[in-house]
């Protein structure tokens, strides 16, 4: 296995894998049988069955038990002698600070979300460990990147688009794609019916149906004399039927938009279905299976796109087995993709929705994957992936930095490559996590909140878990168990005051300092006042600007070791031209991938996508607006049985 | 494929496969049979992807014994002396296969599979061969491409840190997805035999060297009667004498063959780069699920890696009038 040195290296080494999902069990098999020997890996979740089509260490018998340490036992019948220690656990635990990952020669992330990777990436700077990035959905380019703090950019450097938000009024009031029907269905309809009832919610309750009493009555109240299914009929008609009317009568907004139809049961449903009572005693009878509204109205393809009339149905029967057979839980229920009755729920009230606006119904399959933020994925991809990440981790170990590179997969070959390692890119120097770049915030400071600030900048998008916000040396807000009284409760206060009625005002020219002290991260903003924000494409109310684009220089020609120093100048050039064709090709690439890709909330699928061009800030933003409804995989057609309103 | 649907416990395990290739695909998996000669780090790989994926069956023929050698990047293999003494490679990978996905049937044939009858081969979607000599490889290839029914054949070696998939999908139509709808597309592969029968100097200039490597190496195994592996160091000068011997029949400039990539291919005698398993092995798994599921443009018809640069590489070998 080559050189007595490399595998001394391997044999010597001390790795960190966080995530032992699809790449994770991929790579600790290839980690274990490449000769490593002190192997430590996070990972928080427990086994599932959709896991079980490409995490191949797990067994259905292991459902429900924790990925990291089975992982372990698995690999250890195979490789006996191996040192694998599992911590099931949150690697943003704070347990796991610099001091915890200073003890290894190589971190190796095998995560599937932007926050806990930008976590792991500063704690990486912060304790000088290289750190080896990857990501993978299905069969389509993927990548794998070397990141090695004072020699390569961060996992930082290249800004990823942040979970996408849409504006409330989208949702409540004006839908224009399938995906705010699945937001209203999920965050606001199920959340207002089964979840804490304490929760704000912005789902228009008031019954308006005539009554002269003064005070609206709350309609997702059930009255003594309701019984479920009159509860149900009542809320179908007050959501998809009153509730638009009402809407309706607002001129303004449907100006220039295409008006909703109301929908009512009567259209809808006109037959009272006896049927129902007939399985709702077979329902009783099969306890053992889970409650599903689709069998109870005797459908049972998940692929297909329902009627309207179906959806309701269906939307009728998830209400009544809710409140029949699962009334404890109503009060505390989140949604969880992986519950069948609220995926039915959630699908037949995004569907009836979306026939009221004029929007393309999905079948329960889209939907789930929609409302669940599925990552679609294979067991080759995450193999091929693993095999790449070792070759890199090994080069590393080596302090063979002059070779390491990233690779990336392509679907479609590039100048007859499925693989394509490029030279790692040289550190952005404006990057506010590995450089020390102030940042720049435009808002409204006299109608913006501090707790604006806090949720949609410090933690939303720096992805700051603990922040500490300092305006010169005065706190003006931090996060802590530790606080007295009166700092925290003054803490409170300043959340809700706007910017520039804080204690010590922070208007335009001011700038605040952020920090985290878990991740060892802290960036300078500096605010600027803006009056306006464009509703629709900026929801936050808030801009943050920073990131100057990369000059195309730095993007072909990285490193300045470059392997090329013995090749003569004409040859030298013909090599940077043939990179730079190479990198247009993988930008051209990325963004036929950027058009094809299923643009979902997903921030995964977007994420990767954001290789920067002199737009990088304006590829990121067309993106985000580019997103769609489910869009059909460019090899897959039946995937997904939307069809395109225009 | 209208028909049966598929289980719910299939839709369940697979959903997040589903959801990259569409349900019919995975139905056509679903009844794919497929065959896998010689099991090495390399080809176990491509065992789990396969099985993982959900096809109809997998057999497994190989009939050695465990060794050392044999234990190497395979994952399959318990280390308990206990569980695999005495018995067969294609026995132990079997029992382990099964477990990935109780859906899959999984078996073990005993027997060499250059002895079988042409009708044995029948019963088979995709035969993939690793480990045999080039002799045999030729042979199996051209049994394939007898037979009535179309049968994939896929060749796949890995030695020390760089591998080589020969791909062999005879007269090939597929749906090719275009900008706007589909595109019938034909696909028409050389045999193996007759790949590596065209004359070097017609081969475009760049043309992956290990293209090359692995020929002459190949024709030395041949030449001694060993199979993949059981070269060494000591062979090199005969095969540099060899090197030069094809380059000048071929009028090719032996600067194509380096001979550091011959020294390293045989310096590693029978050991493999255990992280090159894994890509390898990934590469044929897509390869064979495009094929079975009619998705996705194969390659054709050579896939060269080598850890030492980091490129996987399509190299089209064939004949351009057949194209």
């Amino acid at each position: 296995m080559g050189s007595d040195l490399k595998e001394e290296a391997i044999k010597r080494a001390k790795v960190l894998m966080v995530g032992a999902g699809g790449i994770g069990c991929e790579l600790l098999k290839t980690l274990a049988l490449s000769g490593f020997q002190d192997v430590h890996i996070i990972d928080m979740d427990t086994i599932e069955v959709s896991n079980l089509n490409r995490q191949f260490l797990f067994r259905q018998s292991h459902v429900g038990q924790s990925k990291a340490k089975v992982a372990r036992d698995a690999v250890l019948k195979f490789m006996p002698q191996i040192n694998i220690t599992p911590y099931h656990a949150n690697v943003k635990d704070p347990g796991f600070n610099v001091d915890f990952f200073k003890q290894f020669n190589v971190v190796l992330n095998g995560l599937d979300n932007l926050d806990a990777r930008r976590h792991v990436n500063r704690l990486c700077l912060a304790a000088e460990v290289p750190l080896i990035e990857s990501g993978t959905t299905g069969f389509l380019g993927q990548q794998v990147t070397v990141h090695i703090k004072g020699r390569t950019e961060c996992y930082e450097c290249q800004p990823k688009p942040t979970p996408k938000t849409y504006p409330v009024c989208t949702i409540t009031s004006t839908p224009s794609k399938f995906v705010h029907c699945i937001v209203w269905a999920k965050d606001l309809l199920f959340a207002k019916l089964f979840g804490d009832k304490k929760q704000e919610n912005d789902l228009f309750v008031s019954a308006g149906d005539g009554s002269d009493s003064e005070k609206p009555t709350d309609i997702f109240e059930r009255g003594s004399d309701e019984d479920h299914e009159q509860y149900g009929r009542k809320i179908y008609n007050h959501v998809f039927g009153y509730s638009i009317e009402v809407a309706l009568a607002n001129e303004e907004t449907w100006k220039s938009r295409r008006r909703p139809n109301p929908i009512f049961l009567k259209d809808v449903l006109p037959e009272r279905l006896i049927l129902q009572n007939g399985n709702l005693e077979k329902n009783f009878l099969t306890e053992d299976l889970p409650l599903s509204a689709m069998s109870s109205v005797g459908l049972s393809n998940p692929q297909d796109v329902w009627s309207l009339a179906d959806n309701s149905r269906i939307f009728l029967e998830a209400l009544r087995l809710f409140f029949g057979r699962r009334e404890k839980e109503i009060g505390n229920l989140t949604f969880d993709k992986d519950d069948q009755l609220a995926v039915e729920f959630v699908t037949s009230a995004a569907n009836i929705r979306a026939s009221s606006f004029g929007i393309s119904l999905h079948s329960l399959f889209d939907a789930k994957g929609i409302a669940g933020n599925i990552v679609h994925a294979v067991a080759t991809t995450n193999a091929i992936i693993a095999g790449l990440i070792v070759i890199e981790a090994i080069k590393v170990l080596q302090a063979d930095f002059q070779n390491c590179r990233m690779t990336y997969c392509l679907e479609h070959p590039a100048r007859k490559m499925l693989l394509m390692p490029v030279e790692p890119f040289e550190a952005n120097k404006s990057c506010y996590v590995c450089s020390e770049t102030p940042l720049l915030l435009e808002v409204n400071t006299r109608t913006s909140t501090l707790r604006d600030f806090v949720d949609r900048i410090v933690k939303n998008k720096l992805g700051m878990s603990f922040p500490l916000i300092m305006q010169g040396a005065t706190l003006i807000f931090e996060v802590g168990d530790d606080l007295e009284e009166d700092v925290a409760a003054n803490y409170a206060l300043n959340l809700d005051k706007v910017l520039v009625e804080l204690p010590t005002p922070v208007s335009s020219g001011t700038m605040l300092t952020v920090e985290d002290l878990q991740q060892e991260l802290s960036c300078h903003i500096n605010i600027k006042h803006r009056e306006e924000f464009d509703e629709d494409k900026e929801p936050d109310k808030m801009v943050l600007l920073g990131w100057t684009a990369r000059e195309k220089e730095s993007q072909v020609v990285s490193n300045g070791n470059s392997t090329s120093a013995a090749v003569p100048a004409a040859a030298e050039a013909t090599m940077k031209s043939e990179e730079a064709e190479v990198n247009a090709e993988i930008s051209g690439t990325k963004r036929k991938l950027s058009e094809i890709l299923e643009a979902t909330e997903n921030q995964e699928a977007s994420q990767i996508l954001s290789r920067p061009d002199a737009d990088n800030f304006k590829n990121s933003h067309e993106l985000e607006d580019d997103d769609d409804d489910l869009v059909v995989l460019d090899n897959y057609p039946e995937t997904s049985k939307k069809q395109r309103l225009h | 494929m209208d028909g049966e649907e598929l289980t719910a416990q299939q839709t369940a395990l697979y959903d997040r496969q589903i959801r990259v290739w569409g349900v019919d695909a995975q139905k056509r998996l679903s009844k794919a049979q497929i065959l896998v000669s010689g099991l090495n780090g390399t080809s176990v790989e491509f065992c789990k992807n396969i099985v993982l994926a959900g096809v109809g069956s997998l057999t497994l023929m190989d009939d050695r014994l465990v060794t050392e050698d044999a234990l190497q990047a395979n994952f399959l293999i318990p280390r308990d002396e206990t569980v695999y003494s005495g018995r067969s490679l294609s026995e132990l990978c079997c029992e382990s296969l099964r477990d990935f996905n109780p859906m899959v049937r999984v078996l073990a044939e005993k027997g060499d599979l250059a002895q079988c009858e042409m009708e044995f081969l029948d019963k088979f979607d995709v035969v993939v061969v690793t480990g045999c000599s080039l002799k045999t490889k030729i042979e199996i290839n051209e049994k394939c491409r007898k037979r009535a029914k179309r049968i994939a054949f896929y060749a796949i070696e890995c030695r020390d840190s760089c591998g080589e998939i020969f791909v062999d999908l005879q007269n090939y139509t597929y749906a090719q997805k275009k900008s706007v709808g589909t595109a019938e597309c034909h696909l028409s592969y050389p045999s193996l035999e007759d790949a590596i029968l065209l004359p070097w100097r017609n081969l475009p200039r760049k043309v992956s060297k290990l293209y090359y490597a692995m020929r002459v190496i190949e024709k030395f195994e041949l030449s001694e009667g060993r199979n993949p592996g059981e070269l060494s160091n000591f062979d090199l000068p005969a095969v540099l004498k060899l090197r030069k011997e094809l380059c000048d029949a071929q009028s090719l400039n032996e600067s194509h063959v380096p001979e550091t990539l011959l020294e390293r291919i045989l310096v590693a005698g029978p050991m493999l780069y255990p992280p090159v398993c894994p890509i390898l092995g990934g590469i044929l798994g897509q390869e064979v699920i495009k094929a079975i599921s009619g998705k996705g443009d194969p390659l054709k018809n050579f896939f060269y890696f080598d850890a030492a640069d980091g490129k996987g590489v399509i190299e089209d070998i064939s004949n351009p009038s057949s194209i």
